[in-house]
């Protein structure tokens, strides 16, 4: 507890590489949640102990292969109602995951608890530019109300550059 | 040629007296350092007295090397690699263990080709599974399926009764569904019932269980919900019924038993996914349980299955106080969690339901146990977050077997 500012979490955490289950990274974490304000994103500093991996093969495909589709890429339902993931779509589920990360964030309170429950609509926007972009309808599960929330957002994406989601 | 035939004849016979079992065999797996290992192991390879049975044989430091010791060389084995410092460790602890296992596996995978097509690892429509529900009851004696009463859009809210006789012997509530976006919950209680019903006579703990008391299984405990999430909605919750004065439809089933009802942790908006409904039992759906449960009489467990989260809760969600049988209900909530866990790692979380997840009022079991039914519990399964309620249908079989080691750690203290 913070008098007139908030509560502070301290945070020790491991994280799973969902591709590689074996490999495990340790990271602490420092939350704060500001008083009263519902519409301030709380606080965080990550420390990441160790190296992720490197994925620059695998983005490098997966941007290459998206800027070489004749059409835009659109698709619903992942994972669909019996939790499959096409394997091709699955690099567009990835980043839905971390996408809604961010939409998390920036919508948690110390009473909500966030997952994403599923991508309904995917559409990529072609861009004159290097980014590849993609427009996203998501499900959010909220546990403690229970309720499913559709979120729409816009996401970019660049091999060297990441991911960032520039409006909400 | 007779002298020839008996002797042929004996040497039959003292083949199939002479079955080989592997009891106490282990497999070691053998992590070699360099070639000075590699030659120790092929010197061990040459010791044919040990009847070492190499399965990957020592070739170059890189590579594992897996041997099969029969039980007699087990320590001798161990001492020698200790000695030489070379790493190893435990592949398989008691080969006949896996074997029996395997042989297990095999013949109820061939039982299950023979008598149903029924494919419990894939996610079902409600007309499949109430096909299923009616083959059940046909193929065995001690399945009766009946019906409890009706949904608000009039589908039939069918029960399987396991019994093999007596009247209205003590008896325990199983339910899935009620939440009908939670899938894997009616697809596990579906390999669930045909576990129960096909191991009847053959595993001694579901026998002498099914000898003293009855067992009823609702498999889809919101058939209405469970429609409106294959037709139109994957993420319905609630119930389909009509509110008075409202757009919108349903109400949460579980929010709508007389159990601090109203109180907080449920919602008044019938928009909301957590709304508790005009008042307890409204629902049809969940007042066709309260007086099937309350006519019946002798009910000593109520257990209902959730999704996701892995937790396995106990009284109260309506109240943050812990009840009466704290001590009893704690302590078996952690023993059912443990054989959860034995099976896959699979972690559950145990607690009160206002502690281990949130304060909700008007919940199944909060009544079930102001009710008299003190062992009443409900699950959350798999997973913690990542599909969520779309479990993909891999992992239903795997779900609904460590479920049912849980369920039946808890049956059993109630049996005794």
């Amino acid at each position: 507890d913070i008098d007139d500012v908030g509560h502070k979490y301290y945070l020790e955490l491991e994280l799973e590489d969902v591709l590689d289950k074996d490999r495990t990274v340790n990271c602490t974490a420092e939350v704060l949640y500001h008083l009263g304000s519902k519409s301030t994103a709380p606080d965080v500093q990550v420390t990441v102990q160790g190296e992720l991996r490197s994925t620059e093969e695998a983005d490098k495909e997966f941007y290459n292969r998206i800027r070489s589709l004749e059409k835009e890429l659109v698709a619903e339902n992942i994972p669909d109602s019996h939790g499959n993931v096409p394997p091709e779509l699955e690099p567009i589920h990835l980043l839905a995951w971390a996408a809604s990360g961010y939409v998390i964030w920036q919508n948690s309170t110390e009473n909500t608890k966030f997952h994403l429950a599923q991508v309904k609509h995917v559409k990529q926007v072609k861009r004159s530019d290097e980014d590849l972009q993609f427009d996203y309808v998501l499900l959010l599960h909220e546990m403690v109300s229970q309720e499913v929330i559709p979120w729409e957002l816009t996401v970019l994406w660049h091999p060297q550059r990441g991911a960032r989601v520039p409006r909400d | 040629a007779n002298m020839k035939l008996i002797l042929i004849f004996c040497a039959l016979i003292g083949a199939s007296l002479c079955l080989e079992t592997f009891v106490g065999h282990q497999v070691l797996r053998i992590k070699t350092k360099n070639e000075e290992e590699v030659k120790q192991l092929q010197l061990l390879e040459s010791l044919e007295h040990l009847e070492l049975d190499f399965w990957i044989n020592p070739s170059a430091p890189a590579l594992p090397v897996d041997v099969r010791i029969p039980a007699v060389s087990v320590q001798s084995v161990k001492a020698f690699l200790e000695s030489q410092g070379i790493e190893y460790s435990i592949l398989i602890e008691d080969l006949q263990d896996v074997l029996d296992q395997e042989k297990q596996d095999m013949a109820e995978s061939a039982q299950r080709q023979r008598s149903s097509s029924f494919d419990f690892g894939a996610y079902h429509t409600l007309d499949e599974i109430n096909n299923e529900l009616d083959t059940l009851a046909s193929e065995y004696s001690i399945v009766e399926k009946i019906q409890i009463g009706q949904s608000y859009e009039k589908r039939p809210l069918y029960v399987l009764k396991f019994s093999t006789g007596g009247s209205k012997r003590p008896a325990i509530w199983l339910d899935a569904g009620i939440h009908s976006r939670e899938w894997v919950t009616q697809a596990s209680a579906l390999w669930i019932a045909n576990k129960i019903a096909s191991d009847y006579g053959k595993d001694a703990s579901i026998t002498s269980l099914l000898d003293k008391m009855d067992l009823f299984l609702l498999p889809v405990a919101n058939p209405d919900g469970f429609v409106y999430t294959h037709t139109s909605n994957r993420m319905w919750r609630k119930t389909r019924s009509k509110i008075p004065g409202s757009v919108c439809v349903g109400v949460d089933p579980n929010r709508n038993w007389d159990a601090g009802f109203g109180g907080p942790g449920a919602s008044n908006k019938p928009c909301s996914d957590s709304y508790h409904g005009p008042s307890a039992n409204s629902e049809v759906e969940v007042k066709s349980v309260v007086d099937f449960i309350k006519n019946h009489g002798n009910f000593k467990a109520f257990l209902t299955l959730h999704s996701y989260s892995q937790l396995l809760m106990y009284p109260y969600g309506y109240k943050c106080t812990r009840p009466d049988d704290y001590a009893e209900l704690e302590s078996l909530g952690r023993a059912a969690a443990s054989s959860i866990r034995s099976l896959y790692g699979t972690t559950f979380q145990v607690g009160t339901i206002c502690k281990t997840i949130y304060q909700a009022s008007g919940g199944s079991i909060d009544w079930s146990y102001d009710n008299g039914i003190k062992y009443s519990f409900a699950f959350e399964l798999r997973d913690t977050g990542r599909y969520g309620f779309l479990l993909p249908a891999n992992q239903i079989i795997p779900a609904a077997k460590e479920t049912w080691l849980g369920l039946k750690k808890i049956m059993e203290h109630v049996r005794d």
